[in-house]
Parts: structure tokens; sequence; C-alpha cells
């Protein structure tokens, strides 16, 4: 009975990209009916979408915005999370407050005037206008998660490095950066997935699809293909592939971290 | 003082493209401005409209109504799993967290579409009367969008659940079995208490998804048909970009923050 039920879950967690897949597959064109193998696999549809919708030119720009954003994200949070939790700073409670408040926040409260922001800018459309807003909207999770991390440190090792004569930012640098490895690399995967998978900022801030996140291209497959199913399968299979396939193998660490993430919303 | 050498740099980013956007969002929620030319002061009227405006009321009610889907169906079903299914599920329920939003909609729309599996599946079993285009009958495509909701969060949710119900002493168990509980007074007596922060978890991060879920709805239905799956999230993006109304635009995207707090907060406030 349990069995049963272990397997009836993974097969509705795994459904949605079971029909991605097989529809994919159908002839283009065609309104292929639910879950079913095609008697001829178009196989050469992932190629036609990788040509024809130019997936090859998003992915790799989904590809750039994460590299931009997510290693700006580890080092702005691990050195303020690393402030606020080892300075008694005055204020650096109303300054933890404000990050929180970030935790909440629907994105769609500051869309409008980040746009207008942006065009004053003149970052309308680069790949720079879309990171830094990126940057600051993952920020709050980041400095909070990396605030708890440190706090927890031990006091006892910053002392014995003081007196060995390190400054401040060797002791940040050389003793509990490196004790907080694991904690930045679950921040890490979490911002990889979640930069890769954005969408609203990228629809607003970047008319061309191509330069956008890897999701926000979507919509271009549906400007190029309108209702052609099977080459939107196929388009959305290829921008999923590349998070999807590395986190089943990653799964372990991806549940630890999602559960650290919800543990985050908790504490505040 | 050196600390704030560490702290300023991010506080630098997050204010200029956070705190700064959302106090501008606050300021032209007051007036009517169509995003170029002059803005004029109009007080409270925009959130006037917000809540006589048919259309904009009625976003507001979706949204909540997708906050029952959301957190509902995962919350429920991830405690009735999170007991049955000792030592717990398998880790494939992350998958919907890492599938982007857009991909996931674009799937359910196939699978619940006019010939999709699952009105498939329905006719298999002789239910052909119900068969129909779930996200394209007025009268479904709210539920079908809260459905897709559903499976996004129900996997994250069960692994929360089954986490807190692993952490509970087994001595409780045998204590309350010992009194002769049955199993439905075993879970009111010992897993529901005992798991009441993993449950606030899953209710905030199930409302919050639900309360700005535009990525979905955006692919699936972008609001339709007819505004019957439209949501705040998804109106304050027309309002502004379409329609050119960033002031009402943006007292509907300080009344969607309201209404975050006033969900959240109690639930924080009673899992603590």
């Amino acid at each position: 009975m349990t069995a049963l039920l272990r397997a009836g879950l993974v097969a509705v967690t795994v459904l949605p990209l079971v029909e991605l897949f097989v529809t994919a597959l159908h002839p283009p064109g065609t309104y292929p009916p639910g879950l079913t193998w095609p008697a001829d696999p178009h196989w050469s549809n992932f190629g036609l979408a990788l040509r024809t919708a130019r997936v090859d030119r998003a992915l790799l720009s989904g590809l750039l915005v994460v590299l931009a954003t997510v290693p700006a994200v580890l080092v702005l949070s691990a050195v303020a999370g690393y402030g606020l939790a080892r300075f008694p700073l005055p204020g650096g409670r109303a300054v933890l407050g404000l990050f929180a408040i970030g935790l909440v926040l629907p994105r769609e409260a500051i869309v409008v005037p980040l746009y207008q922001q942006v065009r004053e800018l003149g970052l309308l459309g680069t790949t720079t206008g879309l990171v830094l807003p990126l940057i600051a909207v993952h920020l709050p999770f980041g400095v909070v998660w990396m605030r708890a991390r440190f706090a927890s440190a031990s006091a006892e090792l910053s002392d014995c490095a003081r007196v060995d004569g390190a400054g401040p930012w060797a002791v940040f640098r050389l003793v509990h950066l490196p004790l907080a490895g694991d904690a930045l690399r679950s921040l890490a995967l979490l911002l990889v997935v979640w930069t890769w998978n954005h969408l609203l900022l990228a629809l607003v801030l970047v008319d061309d699809p191509l330069r956008r996140t890897a999701a926000g291209a979507l919509g271009a497959f549906q400007g190029r293909w309108g209702t052609d199913v099977p080459l939107l399968c196929a388009g959305a299979l290829l921008i999923t592939a590349p998070v999807v396939v590395p986190l089943l193998l990653l799964r372990h660490r991806f549940a630890d971290a999602l559960l650290a993430w919800t543990s985050v919303r908790r504490r505040r | 003082m050196r600390g704030w050498l560490f702290v300023l740099p991010a506080l630098a980013v997050y204010g200029v493209f956070v705190l700064r956007p959302l106090a501008l969002t606050a300021q032209s929620s007051l007036y009517r401005w169509d995003g170029v030319g002059p803005s004029t002061w109009v007080g409270a009227d925009n959130y006037v409209a917000v809540v006589t405006d048919p259309g904009l009321r009625d976003s507001l009610v979706h949204a909540l109504l997708l906050v029952v889907a959301f957190a509902g169906g995962p919350v429920l079903l991830g405690l009735a799993l999170a007991t049955a299914l000792r030592p717990g599920p398998s880790l494939v329920l992350v998958l919907p967290q890492a599938v982007p939003p857009v991909a996931a909609g674009l799937a359910w729309s196939v699978l619940l579409s006019s010939t999709g599996a699952v009105n498939r599946a329905l006719e298999a079993v002789g239910l052909h009367g119900v068969a129909r285009t779930w996200l394209g009958d007025s009268s479904t495509a709210l539920a079908a969008v809260g459905v897709i909701g559903a499976w996004a969060l129900l996997g994250v949710c069960t692994l929360l659940l089954s986490a807190g119900v692993r952490r509970l002493d087994p001595a409780l168990y045998e204590a309350v079995r010992l009194d002769g509980a049955r199993r439905w007074q075993e879970f009111r007596a010992v897993t529901l208490p005992g798991v009441r922060r993993e449950v606030g978890v899953c209710v905030v991060i199930t409302s919050l998804a639900a309360l700005s879920s535009f990525d979905v709805v955006y692919v699936t239905t972008g609001g339709g048909p007819g505004g019957a799956t439209s949501v705040p999230a998804l109106e304050v993006f027309y309002l502004a970009f379409a329609e050119r109304e960033v002031g009402l635009a943006s007292a509907l995207a300080v009344v969607l923050v309201v209404l975050v707090l006033a969900v959240i907060g109690p639930v924080l406030r009673w899992s603590r």
C-alpha cells in the first residue's frame, strides 16, 4: 500500500515532464493526444528548436545572467551577513529588518519603478540592466541566510586569529569564510535555479527574448511558433533540462537547501 | 564602525534596486500617471478604484482563492503523506521546485487541454461529461491554476513535514498507543501539534507563491478566459505596461503587499 503511494507520488511529480517529452516528439504543427508515444518520433524537433528559435542563444544568455548574478549575490551576502553577525553595529537590527522585508516582498511590488529606473540608467534591454535588479532581489535571502550561518560560528575562533595579529578582513576571509563553505554551496545551488527560472524581471526589463534569462526565452518560442505545441514543448525541455538534470543528481543537497530555505522564512 | 564596511555594499545594491523602487511604488500610487508625461495628484482615488473596480476586486478574490488551493492542497496532502510514508518520501519530490514555472505551466496546459491526458483518463473511466478544456473554461480555469500551483509545492511541503514527523519522539506515539488511541487520535494528539512549526512554514511559502503567482498564470491563461484567472500580480503588469495606468498599478501593488503581510503575519505568530 505505501509502496503504491510512493510510486503514485513520484508518477504525479514527473508527469508534466514526461508529457513535455512525449509531446515534443510528435510531428510539428499537430495537436497530439496527451501522453502518447508518437508512431514516428521526431527527434529532429530539438534540433529544429535550437536552430529556428535560436534556443542556443537563449541558453547562452541564461547562462551569462546566472554567471553574472550568482557570484555577486554570494560575495555581497557573505560579506554583509558576516558584518551583521559579528560586529555590534548600532542599527544593525534595523538593517536586518530591511532585508527581512525583502524575504516576503512580491516582485510585482517593485517592478514598475524598477523599469523606470533601469530606463533612466540607460540599461534597458541589456544584461547589466537585468543582472543588477536580479542581484538585489536575491540579496535578502542571501544576507539573512549567511548572517544566520556566521552568527552560529564560535567567537573563540575570531579571538585566536586576532591574537595572532589578523585584521577584521583577514579573520573573515581566512577563518570564517572557509568554514561557511557548506552554507555558500547550498545558497549557490538555490540561486542558480532561481535565476535560471526567473521570468518577471526578464520579461519587463529586456525586450529581446534571446537576451533574457533562460525561462524568459520561452516567450520567444511562443512568438515564433504561436501554437505549435510539439516545438513549444521541445523548446521548453531544452531550457528545463540544463537545470533539472544536474539537480536530480544533486537532489540530496538540493532538498537540504530547500528545507533550510524554508526555515529562514520561519525565523523571520 | 568597521562592520559597516562589510554591510554597505549589499545594502547599497538592495537600497537602489529594491527599497527605492518600493518607496516609489508607494509614492506613485497616489498619482495618476501614464509613465511618461506629467503626473496628477489624486490622493486615495487609485485605492478606491482597486476595491471598487469589479475586475481588480475579482483579481484580489482570485488571489485569496489561490492561497486556499496552493496552501490547502499541499499542506493537507503533505500531512497525510508525511504520516503514511515513513521514513520519508523519495527525494525526486524536489523536482517541481527546479522546473521553470513557465515550462511547468506549458506542460500542464498540454495535460489539461481538450485532448490531453487528464481528459483521456476521465473518458477512459466513462466520465465523458466531465471532460473539458480545463484552462479554457471560465468555471474551471482558476481551479486548474490552483492544481498546477499545488503540484509545484506539494513535494517541498511533504519533505518538510516529513522531516518534522521524523523528529518527533517515538515514545510519544507509544504513550498514546498504550492509552488505546486510534490512528486518527494519534495524529491529532501527537503528529499535528508536533509539526505545527513545519505546517506554519508550509502555509507561509505556499501563500507567498499564491499571492505572487505571475509566471504560471502568464503562461497558461494570461488571466483569461474573460478574467476568470486574473490575479493582482498579472494585473499590475498589464496596468503598468499595457494600459499605462502606472498609478493604479502601483496602488494594486501596495494592496498586494498589505495582503501578503495580512495573510502570513498571523500564520507566523501561530506557528512560533
